[in-house]
């Protein structure tokens, strides 16, 4: 199998204008000038230095880019900034309100749901994402509705403890 | 990842237009494989034509036969969960759930979930041979690390996997594809819609270039009251199918009036086989007679080095799902092997 | 009211508002002016020879400012030795763009540098490159004839070669009353941390650096960029204030790092160097390993023979060693041993360190084992394992200096419901799934090293404490400001860390489980000398109430020095440092372990498993629905934080057992699934009950904490006992790893 030669010719990009993006970003209409390859991951990180949000894989295989677009969970990394022109986007810099944390961030820090830290902004949001959906209704629902968050430190327990904690002060109300 | 030009189009003339222009122009829609593919330079456009904002098929609507019109760019999740749906078609709620993660089903369009591409090891390197992405140049699983690929309908120039699970079930559900193009509009069914390698596995479909699906129509017939779905896989979610099964049962004075078999994870396409759904006609919904009807479906299984353990594992998780859904409320989140 | 003692409280992670509110920045995240990106190119080849590049059509791109390789790379150390590390094995270290040659597939052998992300990955895409393929070999199992024994360096130190072998093996083993032999298989692993390896380099001018590298030791960083690049040490500031997951993958400076810093040097300007997650799978991982045993006993099931040999893989450029074989003994006594320990180099990177390293692999094959032979003998698995028990380390005839496993078994036994396990293979089911219990012993070392930290009560009376060390997620803020605190007699709301910074006092790699040993031993020892000295500023202020006291008369509580026997009597911090005119007063200390005391015992952590497994009787399908880990490792600083050490160390086992491995195409010399979707480490959906109990245990001889460390033993027992509890659902022993479900057909 030696000596195989892709074949692989790139397509020779000669246009790279940017564009104004506006995307509202946490409550406020945010404008980028970015180009259309610019992924709304990328558009967060790197335009907007809004770095709470993680890289993970790049390819939607680990859910640490995870976002709240439209209300609904994403990932950030697999859509263009350019695709969410007008969108509501909330991150994980967003979560919190008036200082306060949400009611996760707060279950998150009480269950150690967390250790490097690099999967539990996507964690959150995802978890966020979840309850609202309110779909979920046994902790083995949980567990499978957010098992696109994947987390090698290994703190599945805690994470999903605490999501249940607030699942349940949530369906208490 | 080359840079694109990116046009919203709004009407599908626009559409069309922007498509025909340059063959190297691409529709995208939900974007969760293209972008992906893109990224690794294993698909090129020199534009991206936006179809999200075209007028219709964003809902799902009752047709006058009883049956259900899933417009193309419906998300997989607002699918699955749609009331009509869950009632009337649970199979197809199940089979999208058991599919990637809820961000992505957030992201993914229905059409979309039609085209993705599969993702055999070689094919995503782009520095190995691979009869899909280059056609001529050779497949590299048939003597590699086949594992993951197709035991049915494979040929020799590929034995990729077609991935998807929500197809399994459209598969399974006799779906038809509505699809327009510059020369109007047409339909095909689900059967014919995915193709096999043979000798041209670079055509995943038979979707024409510049065409595009509008919606995906199930016939009445949702198997509602007996249906189950099971995918079996290296763990327990976010992760593709060595085997799934999509199986839905009519049952009629404690015999099966009408039977539906679709497996996923074994070949280019959902494999059905309309001789084994036959075999079932009035005969009584045991494990026997499910084991019989497993062994008209892998008739003529070709197994590879590594994936030889795929025909057993069909065929019983073929007997196991059909007994599932003699009891639906025994399926498991994940569509993961009952208790 | 006094201080309550805040070493054992389960303290919540200090950090962790940072981490929730996505405010924590990781190497990869520092947005400064100017920035420039860095794409790496690497081999499509395994071995060979780049004949040439074409950059013509990338450099032509607007935006893109430069293009490293090996050609136009600026002259560096000649010498192999500059290149190495604090974990460097023996042999000469991988030098990135040194020459033509390629060595291993994924090797990197260019920088793209742009003005953004993008347009960095797009030129990457344009290079033409030429090579001249040679002939590889990367399959362990095919070239097992070649296996030779390693050489020595400096990373031996903390993995001794296999012990002597003692009696005669083959004639014991011969001669035994009940006998196993078995093969064991894991395949390649990789670390795959979180986030991806990066760094981020700013050129400060005048040849003075600051980079913000994912590692797992800043001075570590710090010297190899200086070597390399022949710049003062003082000069290079290397900075990881989170690091988003290592377990092993940061212990050696990456080539990111390298790429970063020449980028940076040669253009001046700032430049950024991340890896995409396929290029996770380009540098270090665990080595492909065989393991051979052969295991007799007497009647009674007392081992009197005992062989275990691996045969591991490594590159071509070092011998990277792993500790497999030394552990059997150190468990279990024996008097005729023969412990072998090959190597077979193979065109690939140099494996590394990752998580329990050697340990886990080790245990896989000896508990294994040690279960087989409980069938054989018929006797409870646990029960042949206390048969077994040794109060001292048989291996080097040493006492431990705490042992404690056999609270392990007994509490971990309890807590699990052992006594109801049918000792029949396959007796037990629960509808359509079999159930399976099984058992494994964990052991690793417990080592420390020398270490500084600073201590500084300042002007509001508070302790600041720094250290070089990283935090890869194991708690090191939250447990260092435990022991400060304790130190000082001050609650932890008042201590502040600062770590993470090579300008910080000396710590060596965080890993090997030694780093709260090593970090709290040298926090004590500077605690320790500020109490000291603020006693002697105390006593020097004017009309002193302690001028006719020692030290030994007077307590630290509450931020105050008061007298033991009238706690009324006291001076605060705050007044101390007043009266030093507002100026703060430091230490600086360092901390060496008493080698001499500590060579007169075995150190260990231990650690007895006890799963549960559910196996589709049809279909194959395995889960761990329950697992309980009881760990003696000595004093625990932070229960909470300690606990999320063993659980991420049992869903490493999980994954390890049952789920995570790297796809090597032979014929082809590279990996196949380079990317997280394929290379399945466990979901949400895959982890059930899990368990943990810390056993008491007092150790006055480890060092002066009585701490052993945490990071790895939770991975060390559990991937056999799934093993072993899916041999006893099944009856079926798959002795490699992962076990895919469909072996179990």
């Amino acid at each position: 199998m030696l000596n195989y030669q892709s074949t692989y010719s790139p397509v020779l990009t000669k246009d790279f204008d940017t564009r104004p993006v506006t995307i509202n970003i946490n409550g406020k209409p945010t404008t980028l000038q970015l180009m259309p390859w610019v992924s709304l991951l990328d558009a967060l990180r790197e335009y907007a230095d809004l770095t709470g949000t993680k890289k993970g894989c790049d390819h939607g295989q680990c859910g640490a880019c995870t976002v709240i677009c439209d209300g609904d969970r994403i990932l950030s990394c697999l859509t263009l900034a350019v695709m969410k022109e007008g969108s509501e986007i909330t991150t994980i810099e967003g979560v919190a309100e008036n200082g306060q944390l949400h009611p996760l961030q707060k279950a998150f820090i009480e269950y150690d749901a967390f250790q490097c830290g690099y999967c539990t902004p996507g964690q959150i949001c995802s978890a966020i994402g979840m309850l609202k959906e309110g779909k979920a209704k046994t902790r083995a629902d949980v567990k499978e509705l957010m098992s696109g968050n994947l987390c090698r430190c290994g703190a599945n327990t805690n994470i999903i403890d605490a999501i249940m904690e607030v699942k349940n002060q949530d369906s208490h109300e | 990842m080359n840079n694109f030009s990116y046009i919203k189009a709004n009407d599908l003339p626009t559409a069309f237009g922007h498509v025909r222009l340059g063959d190297a122009a691409k529709y995208i829609a939900g974007g969760t494989n293209l972008i992906d593919l893109m990224k690794y330079n294993l698909t090129k456009a020199s534009s991206l034509v936006d179809i999200n904002h075209l007028v219709g098929n964003h809902d799902i609507e009752e047709l006058p036969d009883g049956g259900l019109r899933l417009g193309a760019f419906v998300r997989n999740a607002a699918t699955a969960y749609h009331p009509l749906v869950e009632e009337r078609y649970p199979l197809l709620s199940r089979a999208i759930l058991a599919g990637a993660s809820a961000q992505i089903r957030n992201m993914a369009t229905n059409g979309g979930n039609l085209l993705q591409r599969t993702r055999c090891y070689y094919f995503y390197d782009a520095n190995t041979p691979c009869n899909k992405r280059e056609p001529g140049s050779g497949c590299s699983a048939i003597l590699g690390y086949n594992r993951i690929m197709a035991i049915l309908g494979t040929s020799e120039s590929c034995i990729a996997v077609f991935p998807s699970d929500m197809c399994v079930a459209l598969a399974a559900l006799d779906a038809v594809v509505n699809i327009s193009g510059e020369d109007g509009e047409r339909s095909l069914a689900f059967a014919d819609f995915h193709r096999l390698p043979g000798d041209t596995p670079e055509l995943d479909n038979n979707l024409k270039p510049g065409e595009i699906i509008t919606s995906i129509d199930i016939p009445q017939k949702g198997f509602a009251r007996n249906y189950s779905y099971l995918k079996l896989r290296d763990r327990n979610s976010y992760a593709f199918a060595l085997v799934s099964v999509a199986t839905g049962l009519e049952l009629e004075n404690g015999l099966i009036k009408d039977a539906r078999i679709a497996l996923g994870g074994v070949a280019h396409k959902p494999w059905r086989v309309k001789e084994a759904e036959d075999f079932l006609k009035e005969k009584e919904p045991s494990a026997e007679n499910f084991a019989q009807a497993a062994e008209i479906i892998l008739f003529g299984a070709k197994v590879f080095e590594y994936n030889s353990f795929k025909v057993e594992l069909a065929k019983r998780a073929i007997v196991r799902n059909c007994m599932m859904a003699l009891n639906p409320e025994s399926q498991l989140p994940g569509a993961q092997p009952s208790a | 009211m006094s201080t309550r003692p805040a070493i054992g409280q389960p303290i919540s992670r200090l950090e962790g508002h940072m981490k929730v509110t996505g405010a924590a920045k990781y190497a990869g995240e520092y947005n400064v002016p100017g920035l420039l990106y860095g794409y790496v190119i690497n081999s499509t080849i395994t071995k060979g020879k780049i004949i040439s590049f074409n950059t013509e059509a990338a450099k032509a791109l607007p935006g893109v400012i430069e293009i490293f390789t090996h050609e136009n790379r600026p002259s560096l150390a000649w010498f192999d030795l500059s290149y190495a590390d604090m974990d460097a094995p023996p042999g000469s270290p991988f030098r990135p763009l040194y020459n033509a040659e390629v060595s291993s597939n994924g090797q990197p052998i260019g920088l793209v540098v742009a003005e953004t992300f993008e347009l960095a990955r797009y030129a990457a895409t344009l290079m033409e490159i030429q090579y001249e393929e040679e002939s590889f070999r990367v399959d362990l199992k095919e070239n097992l004839a070649e296996a030779h024994t390693p050489s020595i360096g400096m990373a031996t130190m903390l993995k001794p070669p296999p012990p002597k072998p003692k009696g005669d093996f083959e004639e014991a083993f011969a001669n035994s009353y009940a006998q196993v032999s078995a093969e064991y298989f894991h395949g390649t692993e990789h670390h795959n941390p979180m986030e991806l390896f990066a760094t981020t380099t700013i050129y400060e001018g005048d040849g003075k650096l600051t980079i913000y590298d994912k590692t797992q030791g800043t001075i570590n960083s710090q010297l190899y960029v200086g070597n390399i690049f022949g710049l003062h040490f003082k000069d290079v500031r290397v900075i990881s204030p989170y690091v988003g997951g290592a377990f092993g993958s940061g212990l050696r400076p990456q080539y990111q790092l390298f790429l970063s810093v020449m980028a940076a040097l040669e253009l001046k300007r700032p430049v950024r160097v991340t890896l995409d997650r396929s290029q996770m799978f380009t540098f270090g991982h665990r080595p492909q390993t065989v393991q051979y045993t052969r295991f007799g006993t007497d009647e009674y099931g007392k081992i009197i023979a005992m062989n275990h040999k691996a045969i591991g893989e490594t590159s071509k450029n070092e011998d990277y060693t792993e500790n497999v074989v030394n552990w059997a003994n150190m468990l279990y006594a024996s008097k005729n041993t023969l412990m072998q320990y090959e190597l077979v180099d193979l065109d690939v990177f140099s494996p590394l360190d990752m998580r329990a390293p050697g340990g886990s692999t080790g245990s896989h094959a000896i508990e294994s084992t040690m279960d087989e032979l409980s069938y054989k003998l018929k006797i409870d698995p646990m029960q042949l394992r206390l048969i077994n028990y040794s109060e001292k380390d048989d291996s080097l005839g040493r006492p431990y200096s705490s042992k404690e496993l056999r609270q392990c078994y007994l509490q971990g036994a309890e807590r699990f419901g052992w006594a109801e396990r049918n000792p029949e293979p396959r007796s037990m089911r629960r509808g359509n799934k079999l159930i399976g219990y099984g058992m494994a012993t964990g052991i690793w070392e417990a080592n420390h090293l020398p270490a500084r930290a600073e201590a500084i009560i300042d002007s509001e009376g508070k302790l600041q404490v720094s250290s070089a060390v990283t935090d890869i997620g194991t708690g090191m803020m939250t447990i260092m400001a435990q022991i400060a605190a304790d130190e000082l007699g001050l609650p932890v709301e008042d201590v502040a860390i600062s770590y993470g910074d090579s300008k910080m006092p000396f710590a060596p790699i965080q890993g090997g489980s030694f780093t709260t040993s090593t970090i709290g031993s040298a926090i004590k020892a500077a605690g320790k000398a500020l109490r000291k000295k603020l006693f002697k500023k105390a006593k020097d202020m004017d009309s002193s109430i302690f001028s006719s006291m020692d030290i030994e008369d007077v307590a630290f509580r509450d931020g105050k020095i008061s007298v033991k026997d009238s706690p009324a009597l006291s001076v605060s911090f705050k007044e101390i440092v007043a009266a030093n005119k507002g100026k703060a007063i430091k230490t600086i200390n360092f901390s060496v372990p008493k080698f001499f005391k500590l060579k007169k015992y075995s150190r260990a952590a231990h650690s007895a498993v006890f799963v549960e497994v559910e196996v589709d009787e049809q279909l194959g399908v395995i889960n761990v629905t329950r697992a309980v880990t009881a760990v003696a490792a000595g004093r625990i600083i932070n229960p909470k934080t300690a606990r999320s050490q063993i659980l991420g160390g049992m869903v490493w086992s999980v994954s390890k057992a049952l789920r995570e491995e790297t796809i090597t195409d032979y014929r082809l010399g590279k990996y196949m699934n380079q990317n997280l979707g394929e290379y399945h480490i466990p979901v949400h959906a895959d982890i059930h009950d899990m368990d943990v109990i810390f056993v008491e245990e007092k150790d006055e001889n480890v060092n002066e904490l009585g701490t052993k460390g945490v990071g790895e033993i939770g991975l060390v027992g559990m991937p056999p006992a799934i093993a072993n509890a899916v041999y006893h659902a099944t009856g079926k022993r798959i002795n490699q790893f992962p076990i895919h479900f469909d072996s179990l057909l």
